[in-house]
């Protein structure tokens, strides 16, 4: 199977691991990913927060060049995914051709049957049971008119795929309540403050461990920890993974802790004590 | 400033008259709590035809765009939508934006991918402390990235530099 690739800005810098895992997998799968040639920035919030044109151009670019290679486009970034479905989806576009591709967040490619399938006769490590909560955050699911989400109070194909490699899923109240995004850069408090309530529904709900899809929410969750963890009586400790980098262990990718290595929270105490590793 | 008939059109296109005020948007705003004018309040301000207090608040630079309010909406308002307006309108329009450092962080951002057509962390990240004087704020973690390898340290850039110079001339302002 080919689908074009769109990484994004995040995948080549602080969600390198993300980009790395998921190529892990998509070889083990047998899906060959191109990259979309001389791909730009989408434009984040930013270019939505400052003009509406500048961002719809920012995304048909891209959208162009998708077109071309005539092929689905993967595009892992909460935030691109946003940002391109939206210039897709926007009224006044054109009405869809059968040569349209589709834009395929990773876990929209992921739940397709014959990749589940793939997995699921490939897993080599299931998770023993691993207790983690899917945390899909906002951009995945919502607006439902960009993303087409059926169920985006209560998405389940994150819980899915995780049930699929043997984690246990565990059920909590907060899997799309937002973690402050790109406010952590100018708005720090207010992402912790967001985080802080994150991470208790986590702790509470009796998560070993969170897994997202977004580059953003992985930042906001892994890297700040500690200091968040700072300003609270005890010292969280909860790995954040990329759900690539629980499928890539499960299906016995023998390098992953290669990835775990980039994160500020090491997973191995948890991972170790599951039997994982 | 946008003309009268500009106006009642961008407003119309927003549809904030089909608000009830049932607050749906404000209950499920995670950032309610930090905003100075409650989302639904912005949109009953709208209605009414009173934009100054709207543009001049902390509320449009504290939303996250997380999209809870337009995906709860029963009137199928996209009241993030109508944040993201403000915003624009407000930065066209020379409003002095009651948290300074949100719009210069998108403008910092538009800037990096205007140069390269992709933006390279470490150089916005550099360029937004640098202007926010905020020069010794996250050394430890952008430390801790560097040695983790996860700020490339050369900027990726597109070939077609040309054609991003051109989608940002294209623009209104």
């Amino acid at each position: 199977m080919r689908i074009s690739y769109y990484p994004g800005c995040s995948l080549q810098g602080t969600a390198i691991e993300y980009d790395q895992s998921i190529k892990a997998v998509a070889k083990k799968l047998g899906i060959e990913l191109v990259e979309l040639p001389d791909w730009n920035c989408c434009g984040a919030s930013s270019a939505h927060a400052l003009d509406f044109t500048l961002a719809k151009n920012l995304a048909a670019r891209n959208l162009a060049l998708a077109q071309e290679q005539k092929l689905d486009l993967l595009v892992p970034c909460a935030a691109c995914y946003s940002r391109l479905r939206a210039a897709k989806e926007e009224e006044g576009a054109p009405p869809p051709t059968k040569d349209d591709f589709q834009i395929l967040n990773i876990l929209e490619l992921f739940n397709r049957e014959e990749i589940i399938k793939k997995i699921a006769s490939l897993i080599k490590n299931p998770l023993q049971g691993l207790k983690v909560v899917p945390y899909y955050g906002c951009l995945l699911v919502r607006p439902p008119r960009f993303t087409g989400a059926k169920n985006f109070e209560n998405p389940k194909e994150m819980d899915n795929l995780l049930k699929l490699i043997g984690a246990e899923v565990v059920p909590w109240s907060y899997k799309t309540d937002c973690c402050g995004g790109s406010l952590i850069l100018t708005q720090k408090d207010m992402v912790f403050r967001l985080v802080k309530k994150i991470f208790a529904q986590a702790l509470a709900a009796g998560a070993e461990a969170m897994a997202v899809a977004c580059p953003l929410c992985h930042s906001n969750l892994d890297t700040r920890q500690k200091e968040i963890a700072q300003g609270v009586d005890a010292a969280y400790e909860i790995p954040i993974f990329y759900i690539s980098e629980l499928i890539g262990l499960a299906l016995g990718d023998n390098d992953s802790r290669r990835w775990w290595k980039k994160h500020f929270i090491s997973p191995v105490k948890i991972l170790e004590k599951r039997a994982v590793i | 400033m946008l003309t009268d008939k500009e106006e009642v059109w961008e407003e119309k296109k927003w549809r904030v008259q089909e608000c009830y005020q049932c607050q749906k948007c404000s209950a499920g705003c995670p950032l309610a709590l930090e905003m100075d004018l409650k989302p639904h309040q912005i949109i009953h301000l709208l209605a009414l035809g009173q934009k100054e207090r709207p543009l001049a608040c902390r509320t449009i630079w504290i939303c996250a765009s997380c999209y809870t309010c337009s995906t709860r909406c029963p009137n199928d308002i996209d009241i993030a939508g109508v944040m993201d307006w403000l915003r624009q309108t407000a930065m066209k329009a020379g409003i002095k934006p009651a948290m300074a450092e949100v719009p210069l962080f998108h403008e910092t951002f538009l800037s990096c991918l205007r140069s390269q057509g992709r933006v390279h962390e470490l150089s916005l990240m550099a360029k937004y402390k640098l202007k926010t004087g905020r020069w010794f704020e996250d050394l430890k973690l952008g430390w801790h990235l560097w040695v983790k390898g996860k700020l490339k340290f050369w900027p990726g850039r597109v070939k077609n530099k040309k054609e991003i110079k051109e989608l940002f001339l294209k623009i209104k302002n």
